[in-house]
């Protein structure tokens, strides 16, 4: 398959390609792995009149430990951040999620900042970004946008990103005492999309019930959503497998599978209530412990 | 459409071309250069067969542009004998009669070189996770994982090794 023609362009700072992205405003499309563009603009299903590749833009692929956040660079491979000791030390659930997308190639070359922008309905990232509503940095000519991940998909394919802007970085809160997170996924085949994966995290009170939940559900709507259905059933109770399996539900409930090849949607509904109790088990876990 | 001139080391070698933005790797490698060892299957960056070594990392040959190896260096199955003497790898693929009908073998081959440059000695489960984004059409994986326990010096040749069950992968990382 041979993509439709377009120019390329390779900046060498950011402002260069933010003068471009204003300069071409809606004709083109940023281009960093590439793992989620290429294989569309060999469909034909994106057929940009420009690919402004981030290549030579430095400062992207960072991954910074502040006092109370991390700071990803949007170009960090999955790979890069799996392997970070500050991602192995302390943040299991973006371990978990960059450790299962795709295969080890993809792992190699595709980015956190690709994948959330492209925002796949099936994509591992934003079920994660959601749960824990991370932050998400865009910059413009005009300066720097902090946008909520709650805010930020939109659609199948659609984000808060405006044209002109570039997704710089993503920042994930620091998790304190008591804080357990964890993505669990079920796919068709090895490598392949999710047919549901869930992003759970919960913050355990002193008292053992739970202060906080945060639940981010990809695979089964149009684009990932908070199940914020199923954290409203989790919140101020005592953690157990009934009130999980209930969460389970509420979450199902707020999906909108299709059917098509990975199963039907009911299949599918069962399955989010299923994945869910398993993330909401391993994150209670991992609070405990 | 304007072309981009590009160099780029290949097998040790510099090359150049002037390039579509829109050429992809694999062929840029296959019908420009006419290094054919490197294989197009699926075409849609599942199957494996087109992977090779871009700056020391495995990619998919077929999900990257030529305009982006530009000053990158690239391996392909053809950098792996030297001369008449084959790579550990091929070697042990011959020995272990990793390959039935061939397809996938030369994409094998590379990402099991980029799994054993990570990880010296991978277990079964390693190896197995780490040629997951490689399919062999004939299902031939069981002698493909014995290649690369021999390559990596845990198995000798000639000397079967227990088959095990292939385990279901897990879907979702282990808690």
């Amino acid at each position: 398959m041979i993509p439709a023609q377009f120019d390329y362009v390779r900046p060498a700072d950011l402002d260069e390609a933010l003068k471009i992205l204003t300069e071409r405003e809606g004709e083109a499309k940023l281009l960093a792995g590439g793992y989620s563009l290429i294989p569309l603009l060999k469909l034909r299903l994106a057929q940009p009149a420009l690919l402004v590749d981030l290549r030579d833009v430095t400062g992207l692929d960072g991954i910074v430990q502040t006092d109370d956040e991390l700071r990803v660079g949007a170009r960090a491979t999955h790979r890069q951040i799996h392997e970070h000791p500050d991602v192995v030390a302390r943040y299991p659930l973006l371990h978990d999620v960059s450790g299962g997308i795709g295969d080890p190639q993809v792992r190699n070359w595709g980015t956190i900042g690709g994948s959330c922008a492209h925002a796949d309905p099936s994509s591992d990232w934003p079920a994660a970004l959601l749960a824990v509503n991370a932050r998400i940095v865009c910059r413009g000519t005009g300066g720097e946008r902090v946008i909520a991940a709650r805010d930020f998909f939109i659609d199948t394919f659609q984000t808060a990103i405006e044209p002109t802007e570039v997704l710089t970085e993503i920042r994930f809160g620091r998790p304190g005492r008591g804080m357990g997170t964890a993505y669990r996924k079920l796919e068709r085949r090895a490598g392949d999309f999710a047919t549901v994966g869930v992003a759970a995290g919960v913050i355990l009170a002193a008292d053992g019930g739970i202060e906080h939940a945060g639940v981010g559900v990809t695979g089964v709507a149009d684009t990932p959503f908070a199940a914020t259905d199923a954290e409203a059933v989790l919140k101020d109770q005592r953690p157990s497998e009934d009130l999980f399996r209930q969460a389970g539900e509420a979450a199902a409930g707020q999906s909108r599978p299709a059917t098509d090849s990975h199963g039907p949607a009911d299949y599918k509904r069962a399955m989010v209530a299923e994945i869910t109790v398993r993330a909401l088990r391993a994150a209670t876990d991992r609070a405990l412990a | 459409m304007t072309t981009h001139h590009i160099t780029l080391t290949v097998n040790g070698e510099s090359r150049e071309a002037d390039v579509e933005p829109r050429l992809l790797l694999v062929h840029l490698l296959r019908d420009v250069f006419l290094l054919t060892g490197t294989h197009i299957g699926c075409d849609t960056s599942n199957c494996g067969a087109c992977t090779i070594h871009v700056n020391g990392q495995s990619a998919k040959s077929c999900t990257m542009l030529a305009v982006q190896a530009d000053g990158a260096e690239i391996k392909t199955i053809e950098g792996m004998a030297d001369g008449a003497t084959l790579h550990v790898l091929q070697q042990a693929f011959w020995d272990q009669h990793g390959l039935q009908c061939g397809f996938c073998t030369p994409g094998m081959i590379m990402q099991a070189a980029w799994l054993l440059d990570q990880n010296e000695k991978p277990n079964e489960a390693e190896i197995r996770e780490g040629i997951s984004g490689n399919l062999c059409r004939c299902t031939g994986y069981v002698n493909i994982v014995k290649a690369i326990q021999q390559a990596s010096g845990q198995l000798e040749s000639g000397e079967s090794a227990p088959v095990e069950a292939a385990e279901t992968i897990e879907a979702a990382p282990a808690s």
